[in-house]
């Protein structure tokens, strides 16, 4: 189980073939990449703030409630914060699982958390101005679900 | 002696991301009440409770939560993460 909170961009096939490396007990890895979308009102950048003292632990609250639910051999969770540019990642999910859908069902879960769980604020820099991204009510109704 | 720490928009209407505070406050609730008290920058901030969370030494509690023994409050609005 890792979890990296990073200014720096990571490598997606880097960290994948890395991940879980060299198990025969895993039979399938799930991954998700968070993209930083402009959704046409000319977004230059994101500027992504989190909380420091309290990121880390928390989403490692998470991932450990992920792997008491799920029979996982393995997640990786990789979030970035600073300024992104349109395009760039923000963040990642890995899981790694004996069946598919143990890691579907984990990734999920972890997306679901870090979406309002996880000590993170977006803020959009238009050539208008910029503006706080506002958290919407699917996001906390999507963890009723678990 | 408490520090507080206010993170996005929060930070912003406060202008400044930390201070510490000197207070006798029960709980969070009472802390706000303390806060809003102090300047309109603050009551702005705080006018409604429901557009904001907290965090009790980093953990995510209610603006009920005692505050006997804490070391660090965090308000901020609802996380984005993901």
């Amino acid at each position: 189980m890792t979890v990296r909170v990073q200014e720096a961009p990571f490598d997606i096939g880097a960290e994948v073939a890395a991940f879980a490396r060299g198990r025969s007990d895993i039979g399938a890895i799930v991954t998700f990449t968070g993209i930083v979308r402009d959704v046409g009102d000319g977004l230059q950048h994101m500027l992504i703030e989190h909380y420091p003292a309290m990121t880390q632990p928390a989403i490692e609250k998470i991932e450990a409630e992920a792997a008491s639910r799920w029979s996982l051999g393995d997640s990786l969770i990789i979030h970035r914060f600073g300024p992104l540019t349109p395009g760039e990642q923000i963040m990642m999910v890995a899981t790694a699982a004996p069946h598919r859908a143990a890691a579907f069902q984990a990734a999920e879960f972890l997306m679901d958390y870090l979406k309002s769980r996880a000590p993170f604020w977006k803020k959009e820099v238009t050539g208008d101005g910029e503006a706080w991204v506002a958290a919407k009510p699917d996001d906390e109704d999507a963890l009723s679900r678990w | 002696m408490i520090d507080v720490v206010y993170f996005a928009w929060v930070r912003e209407r406060i202008g400044l991301p930390k201070e510490r505070i000197k207070t006798d406050a029960g709980t969070v609730a009472d802390l706000v009440d303390e806060l809003r008290n102090r300047e309109p920058r603050y009551a702005a901030a705080f006018a409604d409770l429901t557009a904001l969370r907290v965090a009790v030494d980093q953990e995510l509690t209610d603006f009920d939560a005692p505050l006997a023994g804490a070391r660090e409050v965090a308000f901020f609005p609802p996380m984005t993460g993901g």
